[in-house]
């Protein structure tokens, strides 16, 4: 068992979507929260594939997409104070914020750099104690233990150089941001799975006690995208909502103790900016103050541009659900990505770069 | 003595004179180095496939390979991809002061064993040194000749319905392997970049069917840029099917943990061919008996409908778009 | 979101592993997961284990997954 290839097999697949067909009798909507679930949709053209009695909608579970113009523009400025050296995952290079982006930053002389791990910028600490090492905080509950790690063993190293930008969100405020809207009906949610390795289950049970929308926790590979559905499908047709662990293999209901515990340890819930959203509360982490020394937002003073949205984007929209790229008048003409406009299009998981690069029903 | 590459060694005294003579020309040896005039005199007629490069790889020593290595077999392929046999490369350098002389050794021994397998000379070069910081550590620029023979058409907007698509091994060896070597990224392989002429495996294939109607070699963007240049180039779309590409594990694994698609992945040593529906498996057969092309593969076909857009079939025979990259593949976490 | 791939424990060093997926080997932290042991495999995200992957789960779900699309070609 090598928890890869098993889970792609395609008889499988095939028997699952006729299984699926033949139990879908209700019109519904299913939201994808998660990114990486999106991009295994349109990877393998799910979409084409199921009944049209099921219409699936992206939702905002792509961390890129969802870090506010404002942000970005904290950490391009920061890059541009002499002696800092900025340390990000590669997805936020290309990100266009309001009058810039790292990469031309980057361009521009801003020592930018794009590491794996949290362990490697620990290690450019170490090599340049001459300067200071910023590293970007984000991504969502899957993520934000590892930085919390990074931290403590900065501490225990001594490093006094090293500091992170804190950008995390966290995912069922939003969710319930997204529910208390009444923007969207939706009748079932697809879970993202690594976030619930980490929370586990309790933290969706709101969803399908208060809002009586079924949810079912996916892992990533093509079979267990389908047999999530047909889990959605089957609390459909029989009346019921509740949280259930499809990714059995990967998820426990108690998530991973000691991830939440150093997280915890080292972060606290604070109001957070997403894109398309605004503020919502306990959405992000704030370092504690016994760490606040590692703090970024508060070991520079910078005055990044003014924020300015992009004119004609609609990211916010098509996070929330409620547009789909198609519905852009920018999509695929100005917005494409060699010149994106906005994060949805820049972002490997992107609604926007997912219909762009495979094709949403090879329309364009 | 002194270990290092001096700014003196490219200002034309001595010590260059000595770098050239002593070290270049003697690793290459061939009549025309030999005469140390200012242009190498060829007598060339017919046909003649021209090409320059400029290669700045880093790390420029990477698992199986080098950025010597590198720049003949580009430049042999670049040849190659036209229907020429090469013949005839020329090679600058563009060397960074303090550039050890123990490593322009070995590259400089590596380009002699690349052009000795390939089969051409190289007649003629230069070499310059910049200041440290102006270069990293070594730039090598090349152009390149060869001859096509009568009767020989191949071109990227040849490509017509019904053709069959042929690749000639692996894809993403190199760019994972040059990968594998950035320190940040830490991991180690024991895969080796596919870094490889392939001059003879054309020269077998023309003859087993002198009809080819495209060849390209998809290097940086990978195959999903190639397919798509040719589909542009030939107003045709180009359906492949998934299940039919071959991969190594490595790659895969690679691939899934920085989040890399190995369509876009550039290969050093790999070609795709388009050839007319009836000498397909003519064409197949004579590449897999070469040591270049031992797991090809006919991964999919020429169609009408949807000109310039490639196409695939997944394994659950949906269909998708293959786009061109755009920018630079980055490891993501998403 | 949160690309996290399945890899194999050949070693462990403090805090430390060292695994292997497909051919390619790497360190990875176990911060995040103590209790994981050698020839286990574990969900890797970013360098770092964020859970220990259960087989005996995997091999059910893919028994159930057997079942039912064995089930649904009986009712045809």
């Amino acid at each position: 068992m090598k928890f890869v290839s098993e889970f792609r097999r395609s008889e499988l697949a095939q028997g699952l979507i006729a299984q699926i067909h033949r139990q879908s009798k209700t019109p519904v909507r299913f939201m994808e929260f998660c990114g990486g679930h999106t991009v295994t949709i349109f990877r393998y053209g799910i979409r084409q594939l199921l009944p049209k009695t099921i219409d699936m909608v992206s939702g905002p579970g792509c961390p890129i997409c969802v870090t506010a113009n404002a942000d970005l523009d904290k950490a391009i400025a920061l890059a541009q104070i002499p002696g800092v050296i900025i340390a990000t995952f590669g997805d936020m290079l290309k990100v266009p914020g309001s009058s810039s982006s790292l990469q031309e930053a980057k361009a521009g002389g801003a020592d930018v750099r794009t590491v794996y791990s949290t362990m490697d910028a620990l290690k450019i600490a170490e090599d340049n104690p001459d300067n200071a090492i910023v590293f970007l905080g984000i991504g969502f509950e899957t993520t934000a233990p590892t930085i919390a790690v990074s931290i403590l063993q900065a501490m225990e190293k001594g490093l006094k150089n090293y500091c992170v930008l804190s950008l995390h969100k966290l995912c069922p405020p939003v969710i319930q941001a997204l529910l208390e809207s009444g923007e969207l009906k939706l009748h079932g949610l697809i879970c993202p799975g690594h976030v619930s390795a980490i929370i586990g289950s309790r933290p969706w049970e709101f969803i399908a006690r208060d809002y009586a929308v079924p949810c079912v926790i996916s892992g990533f590979e093509l079979l267990d995208i389908l047999q999530s559905v047909d889990m959605l499908v089957s609390q459909v047709e029989s009346g019921r909502s509740q949280v259930e662990i499809a990714y059995r293999r990967g998820v426990r209901p108690e998530g991973n103790q000691q991830a939440l515990r150093l997280m915890s340890q080292v972060f606290e819930p604070a109001p957070a900016q997403w894109r398309g959203m605004g503020e919502v509360p306990g959405s992000g982490l704030k370092l504690r103050k016994k760490y606040q020394r590692f703090d970024a937002a508060l070991a520079f003073d910078v005055t990044p541009v003014p924020t300015r949205e992009p004119v004609g984007c609609i990211c916010g929209d098509i996070l929330r659900g409620v547009k789909t790229p198609a519905d852009c008048k920018l999509f695929s003409n100005v917005c494409t990505p060699e010149n994106p406009v906005g994060p949805c299009m820049v972002s490997a998981e992107g609604s926007c770069s997912a219909y762009y690069l495979y094709g949403g029903g090879l329309e364009r | 003595m002194n270990d290092k590459i001096l700014l003196a060694h490219g200002s034309g005294g001595k010590l260059a004179h000595d770098l050239v003579e002593k070290g270049l020309v003697k690793a290459f040896s061939n009549p025309f180095l030999a005469k140390l005039d200012d242009s190498a005199v060829i007598d060339l007629s017919g046909r003649l496939a021209f090409t320059t490069d400029s290669y700045v790889v880093s790390p420029i020593f990477f698992p199986g390979g080098d950025i010597g290595k590198l720049a003949v077999c580009g430049t042999v392929n670049d040849l190659a991809m036209s229907g020429a046999r090469p013949l005839y490369l020329s090679l600058s350098f563009i060397i960074e002061e303090g550039f050890l002389k123990s490593e322009l050794d070995k590259v400089v021994n590596s380009i002699q064993r690349a052009a000795e397998e390939a089969e051409v000379k190289i007649i003629t070069g230069d070499t310059k040194v910049v200041h440290r910081g102006s270069a990293d550590k070594l730039f090598i620029n090349t152009a390149g000749v060869g001859i096509i023979a009568e009767g020989v058409n191949i071109s990227g907007n040849n490509a017509r319905p019904e053709d069959k698509v042929i690749l000639s091994g692996t894809i993403g060896d190199h760019g994972i392997a040059v990968i594998s070597r950035r320190e940040e990224l830490g991991f180690s392989t024991k895969l080796e970049s596919d870094c490889a002429p392939l001059g003879g495996l054309v020269a077998e294939m023309l003859n087993a069917s002198p009809n080819i109607h495209c060849l390209r070699d998809p290097t940086r963007g990978g195959l999903a840029t190639s397919l798509n240049e040719l589909a542009k180039q030939s107003k045709v779309s180009i359906r492949i099917e998934e299940e039919k590409i071959p991969v190594r594990e490595e790659v895969l694994a690679a691939c899934e943990m920085l989040g890399f698609d190995p369509l876009y992945v550039a290969n050093e040593g790999k070609l795709v061919a388009i050839v007319p529906p009836e000498d397909a498996n003519k064409v197949l057969k004579t590449m897999r008996r070469n040591r270049y092309g031992e797991n090809a593969a006919i991964i999919g076909e020429v169609g009408v409908e949807k000109p310039g857009r490639v196409v695939m079939k997944t394994v659950l025979g949906a269909s998708r778009i293959v786009d061109m990259l755009v920018g630079d593949l980055l490891p993501r976490i998403c | 979101m949160c690309l996290a791939i399945p890899v194999l424990i050949k070693s462990i060093k403090d805090k430390e592993a060292e695994v292997e997926i497909g051919g390619i080997s790497r360190k990875i932290s176990l911060w995040l997961t103590p209790e994981a042991k050698v020839g286990e495999y574990v969900l890797v995200h970013t360098g770092y284990a964020i859970n220990v992957l259960d087989q005996r789960e995997a091999e059910e779900t893919l028994s159930l997954l057997e079942q039912i699309v064995g089930m649904a070609e009986e009712e045809g």
